[in-house]
């Protein structure tokens, strides 16, 4: 069997058919259309102000200037955006796994006593809910208008999360070795921290990326809830530069500076587009494999 | 002899409980008073009053949405969008799944695949803000080449004409690559012996792969599908929102945009809570309907 299919795939081999020419083809023009947007974005940020407005710029960078990124830097408190969204996003995905495996733990056990009633509890959200306006009333009575707390807790677990971090609990950490534990007289919560959760590092992984990636390309809870700009995250000042058009957001000095800053304000634009998205463009390949695996558990439900 | 029991298994799970009423208490907050909330479309809701002081109007909101000059448009517009993003976007990625199969070359299918994942990384306030510079009025680089082909010169995004291709297409740019991740998965799991039986009896590479790649992903494509037309109600809000300006509300003002509007921007709580209701419930029916008629149809279904 072996040697006819090496056989047959050395045959497949020494040809290049038309198809994979085809195919590959295909495949690079995919790939360019996926890539372009970004790349036009990335060529004009670099650019001098001179291609930028007499329009040379195609697929790279001509004339090579860092003078829109020190603008977009400077003076319009963009830091502060930046550092709201890391926080965000690291805070939250904290909370999220922890918050998560703490909920799948007990729900792994096919005799926790209460385990039918809280899946059927929690599967009835994937389907039913309040809608924005209760939601956004809730949010608001519930005092949490203008704080953090409005982005943090509405995103600390969901029933998604649950049911594929039980089902891999389950699958994955023997229940023998639970069951070893138990005798040896370790209560379950030192079980949960000690053995499971060391085991669980996959979704963990999947759990932690998915959560971080989800708070950093968030906008609407933040548009709702947070009136202070101190609070607000990245892709908010990108809204409100970029989508909505505000000027007055690009504060400095008056003078000849504030002046300067008009003329750049295009090319500003794509380096804050630049600013707000590499963090997650120079990370997502390491991540894909986790992604890929969450959504395999997923897909075995 | 059943309260023995019972205060038994409540001990030797004590500790799972306690781990457990964190989550419960998250949902009950986060998930269920929400939709105790839902009673405001029956009410004349007035926020100093709340829920139990506000006054009962029954059906009235529902009545005013129905009789409303806006509805047609609204529905369409939600159908629609859905309807096109379905047509456009929904082949695309087992296409993708089944040519990036083919590939023999590793590395270069590697390269492909995580190409292929970055726009769905990309966030939609970042990929709206894209779509405006580059279609910008008059100089963005898209909007040139479309005038340098013959195209109108227009501003795209006050033209109710062209928003449902926009958006459709930008969901098409975002959502191919990881909307495969699923199909690569069960293609990548079929035995080369069968590719083997194919070669021997003369199918070339194409007639391989509709004859049996494609089949193979029968039932993960008839799942898909079920969940893409029951979700034939539902639009998000999100990018719209970022994408709409009211020239071109006709065409891309959508049930949940509405509410959002109505509701949050202008505080008619009861009335956008009673479209929102309306719109969940209108998506339950359909989801429901596209699972019974999938199931007759081919066993496949998603209970």
């Amino acid at each position: 069997m072996l040697n006819n299919f090496s056989v047959s795939l050395r045959k497949g081999i020494r040809h290049t058919h038309v198809f994979d020419i085809v195919n590959i083809a295909v495949m690079l023009f995919i790939s360019a259309v996926m890539i372009y947007p970004m790349l036009y974005v990335l060529s004009m940020s670099f650019s001098s102000f001179d291609a930028v407005q007499t329009n040379k710029v195609t697929f790279y960078p001509i004339g090579f200037s860092l003078t829109a990124y020190k603008m977009a830097l400077s003076g319009s408190g963009i830091l502060t955006f930046f550092s709201n969204s890391v926080f965000y996003a690291a805070v939250g995905s904290l909370m999220h796994v922890s918050f998560t495996m703490l909920a799948a733990y007990p729900l792994s056990f096919e005799n926790f006593c209460l385990r039918k009633v809280v899946n059927v509890f929690i599967l009835i959200t994937m389907f039913f809910g309040g809608g924005l306006i209760p939601f956004f009333i809730l949010i608001k009575d519930l005092g949490l208008y203008n704080t953090r707390w409005a982005i943090l807790l509405p995103g600390l677990t969901s029933a998604w999360s649950i049911i594929i971090s039980r089902i891999y609990i389950k699958e994955s950490v023997g229940i023998s070795l639970i069951e070893a534990a138990r005798i040896d007289g370790g209560n379950e919560f030192w079980i949960f921290l000690r053995i499971v959760m060391p085991i669980s590092l996959p979704i963990i992984a999947y759990l932690g990326l998915t959560s971080a990636v989800g708070h950093w390309n968030s906008y609407f809870n933040a548009l709702l809830f947070l009136q202070d700009r101190d609070k607000q995250p990245i892709q908010v000042y990108l809204m409100r530069v970029i989508i909505q058009n505000t000027r007055s957001d690009f504060t400095a000095p008056a003078g000849p500076e504030q002046i300067a800053m008009q003329h750049y304000l295009q090319q500003i634009k794509y380096a804050t587009i630049i600013i707000a998205t590499a963090p997650i463009l120079l990370v997502y390949p390491f991540l894909q494999k986790h992604f890929v695996k969450g959504i395999m558990i997923g897909a075995l439900k | 002899m059943k309260i023995q029991h019972i205060s038994k298994v409540l001990r030797r799970d004590r500790d799972l409980i306690i781990m457990i009423i964190p989550v419960i208490v998250f949902f009950i907050i986060f998930s269920y008073i929400p939709m105790v909330g839902l009673t405001m479309a029956f009410q004349d809701f007035i926020p100093k009053k709340g829920f139990f002081g506000s006054d009962w109007v029954g059906l009235y909101w529902f009545k005013e949405f129905f009789t409303s000059i806006f509805i047609g448009r609204l529905i369409r517009n939600t159908v629609l969008i859905n309807v096109y993003s379905i047509i456009f976007g929904f082949p695309l990625p087992i296409i993708f799944a089944l040519l990036l199969n083919e590939l023999c070359n590793v590395r270069f299918k590697k390269i492909i695949q995580t190409i292929s994942y970055m726009p769905y990384f990309v966030s939609t306030v970042v990929m709206v803000s894209i779509m405006m510079l580059m279609m910008n009025y008059p100089d963005g680089i898209i909007t040139r080449i479309v005038v340098a082909l013959g195209g109108p010169q227009t501003n795209f995004f006050m033209d109710p004409g062209m928003f449902r291709t926009l958006y459709v297409a930008s969901g098409v740019w975002q959502g191919m690559g990881f909307g495969s991740i699923l199909y690569i998965a069960v293609l990548t799991s079929i035995s080369p012996e069968i590719y083997e039986y194919a070669i021997i009896d003369g199918a070339n590479r194409f007639q391989q792969m509709i004859h049996i790649s494609l089949p193979s992903m029968r039932t993960t494509i008839a799942t898909m599908l079920i969940l893409s037309i029951g979700g034939i109600f539902s639009v998000g809000y999100e990018k719209i929102i970022l994408m709409y300006n009211p020239a071109t509300y006709e065409t891309a003002d959508v049930i949940s945009t509405y509410v959002y509007r109505r509701g949050i921007i202008n505080s008619e709580f009861s009335f956008s809570t009673a479209v929102g209701l309306f719109n969940s419930v209108v998506n339950f029916i359909v989801l429901w309907i596209a699972n019974k008629i999938s199931y007759r149809l081919t066993e496949v279904s998603i209970c």
